[in-house]
């Protein structure tokens, strides 16, 4: 089983929320200090999906990532937690990408690399939460696509995935190669073991630049946008909470009612 | 293509009748249809659309389009994108809305890729640019903490749009509108996915999105014993339980309880939220309720923030003495 999983690096979305600030004249994220950015969660949750295959019949696991000064700690982990092979499409010219670019780029970098049974995406990644980039990858490559999958077997030439809906999931079989997002109900990524580490810190990750894969400049990163950024702003609180205040937790839990009561809450 | 003209609403079914979705996305589009003096269209698609279209055109609809096929009878990717790409190529609509849901959300990509077209989804708001004539659309991004404003460089204006964003008309249905069957040519050797099995893991009671009251539990609460204080609370107050996400990773309570971005959406009156900390993610998914009541161990929670009343404390010791004074007022 050949399987590829797209891992993209965002700013650690689980900082605290007083953390979080805005560059009004660039409409950009300032990434908090102190913070280091990470694999966006649903896309370990994706790797992990693939180990989970890899653990039961075997198969190899490349990992791709898209950005500009990737963070070797950051992008290396899925190797550490038992991927094979790193790809790192990285480059400036990356940068500013939307859906669109960062989607034809992945896809057209997933055809160098060929041979494949299996893409695994997150559900949506930590920063813009789009949620469009597998969809886009797997209509690029002409293949079929389950979204929000909480888990995933291979039999016969198939992906068996468990798809997450609003009151439940459904069984849904696909015809493979085929592409799947990846949701947190599938349960937690495993750590990096120690063995693990030591084998990623001596893999080199193969990087590759938008003329290796055969990108146009016009297609890639800022250029290839088809959506405009107009305004980036973070949205203003006017809450104001009255504690309520008591002698004893049993006073102020009454006490909490009664107010409730005074406001008509109950 | 044609000229593109008009708004689309793609409408979603749920037992025999219009999802609330699809009134509320019939309301938003209408007042952006009215604002650019379009028309509002609506597709239907399933084996049978039953009476929704004459819902669609009292929900303000001008007119529906129907597809209807034996190898619609679910939703499937294959078979969805190829009717909406074929609707969308005739129709040519300059904006095309769907709902942020469990369909939308992987139809929309999909058909957006296919037509060539932009997408922003999740939108909480959607305005016409007086210059551009172009959609503006706000969307929450980066889990919450901020909003960004986009606008598509091509037409269609393809966007998602978070339930509850938008607020449906009061259905009338003395208006008149067109109904046009769209012919459906299917191949089903082309249709590369099959459902197998449908599993519904819904709870009793109240349904979250439904509920009045709702009272979430989080992390804090431990495990699956301290749920069933909340329930009890919950049942006072004849409402439903929710959770933040932990409490379903770790299996107290089932995934379908989730409330936040990549969970339900819930506006109710009374939002009672204990043991949690009010990360974006989850307020995303609560910050419409009405009335947010905070009960947390931490005075410094970012769930105060969002709070309109607040108890701070362990809930083991503040919840008891709560739920009961709350059933001696409702009973006095
Ligand atoms: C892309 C993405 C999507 C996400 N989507 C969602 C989503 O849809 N919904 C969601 O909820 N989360 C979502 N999350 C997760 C989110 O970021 C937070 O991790 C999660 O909401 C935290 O849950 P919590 O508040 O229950 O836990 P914690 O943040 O751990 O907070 C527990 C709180 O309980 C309090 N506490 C502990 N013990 C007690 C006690 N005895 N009495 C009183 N108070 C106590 C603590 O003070 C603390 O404030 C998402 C994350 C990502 C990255
Ligand atoms: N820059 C990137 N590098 C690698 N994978 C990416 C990148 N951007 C998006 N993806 C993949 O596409 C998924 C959905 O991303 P998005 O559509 O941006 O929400 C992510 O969870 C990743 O699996």
């Amino acid at each position: 089983m050949n399987m590829i999983v797209c891992c993209k690096q965002v700013l650690d979305p689980e900082a605290p929320p007083a953390s979080f600030k805005i560059d009004p004249g660039s409409n950009q994220v300032v990434p908090p200090p102190g913070v280091p950015p990470v694999i966006s969660p649903f896309d370990e949750q994706a790797v992990e999906a693939a180990l989970r295959i890899k653990d039961s019949q075997g198969g190899k696991i490349t990992v791709l990532s898209l950005g500009n000064k990737l963070l070797r700690d950051v992008v290396k982990k899925p190797l550490s937690m038992g991927a094979d092979e790193l790809v790192l499409l990285e480059d400036e010219a990356f940068e500013g990408g939307d859906s669109w670019s960062i989607a034809y780029a992945l896809a057209m970098a997933i055809k160098k690399i060929g041979e494949f049974d299996l893409i695994f995406c997150g559900r949506q990644a930590a920063d813009w939460d789009a949620g469009q980039v597998g969809s886009g990858i797997a209509e690029i490559l002409g293949i079929p696509s389950v979204t929000v999958a909480k888990k995933v077997e291979a039999v016969d030439g198939k992906a068996r995935v468990e798809r997450v809906i609003a009151d439940g999931y459904q069984v849904v079989e696909v015809t493979l190669p085929a592409l799947i997002t990846v949701s947190n109900e599938l349960g937690e990524a495993r750590y990096a073991t120690l063995k693990g580490i030591m084998a990623a810190a001596k893999k080199q990750p193969t990087i590759w630049k938008p003329a290796d894969i055969g990108v146009d400049p016009s297609q890639t990163g800022a250029a290839g946008r088809r959506t405009k950024l107009v305004k980036l702003f973070q949205p203003v609180r006017e809450g104001k909470c009255e504690i309520i205040e008591a002698d004893s937790p049993a006073e102020a839990a009454a006490g909490l009612a009664v107010k409730l009561r005074e406001a008509k809450l109950i | 293509m044609a000229e593109s003209k008009g708004v689309m609403v793609y409408g979603e079914i749920a037992e025999g009748k219009l999802a609330s979705i699809t009134t509320e996305l019939l309301g938003g589009g209408r007042r952006l249809a009215d604002e650019s003096k379009e028309e509002l269209l609506c597709i239907l698609i399933g084996d049978q659309v039953g009476e929704a279209p004459q819902q669609a055109i009292a929900s303000g609809a001008d007119k529906v389009y129907t597809a209807e096929d034996p190898l619609l009878k679910e939703y499937q990717t294959d078979s969805y994108v190829a009717v909406m790409e074929q609707a969308v190529k005739d129709l040519s609509p300059r904006i095309l809305l769907l709902g942020q849901t469990s369909v939308g959300r992987d139809l929309a990509p999909r058909l957006a890729f296919r037509l060539g077209a932009s997408l922003s989804t999740d939108c909480l708001e959607l305005s016409i640019d007086p210059d551009t004539k172009l959609l503006q659309q706000t969307r929450s991004v980066f889990g919450g903490n901020a909003r960004a404003i986009f606008a598509s460089e091509s037409l269609p204006q393809i966007v998602t749009v978070r339930q509850k964003a938008m607020s449906p008309l009061e259905p009338d249905k003395s208006k008149k509108g067109e109904i046009t069957p769209i012919k459906v040519e299917l191949d089903p050797a082309k249709i590369r996915t099959k459902v197998i099995e449908t599993v519904k893991e819904e709870v009793e009671g109240i349904k979250l999105e439904d509920a009045e009251a709702i009272v979430t539990g989080g992390r804090g609460i431990g495990g699956p014993e301290g749920f069933k204080q909340l329930e009890e609370l919950a049942k006072a107050l004849k409402g439903a339980v929710g959770a933040s996400r932990p409490p379903c990773d770790n299996g107290w309570v089932p995934d379908t309880l989730q409330v936040g971005l990549t969970g339900k959406i819930v506006t109710p009156e009374l939002y009672i939220a204990v043991a949690l900390s009010g990360a974006s993610q989850h307020l995303a998914g609560c910050s419409g309720a009405k009335n947010i009541i905070a009960i947390n161990k931490d005075p410094e929670a970012n769930i105060f923030k969002e709070a309109r009343f607040g108890v701070v404390g362990d809930w083991k010791q503040l919840l008891p003495a709560f739920t009961e004074k709350v059933k001696e007022l409702l009973a006095g």
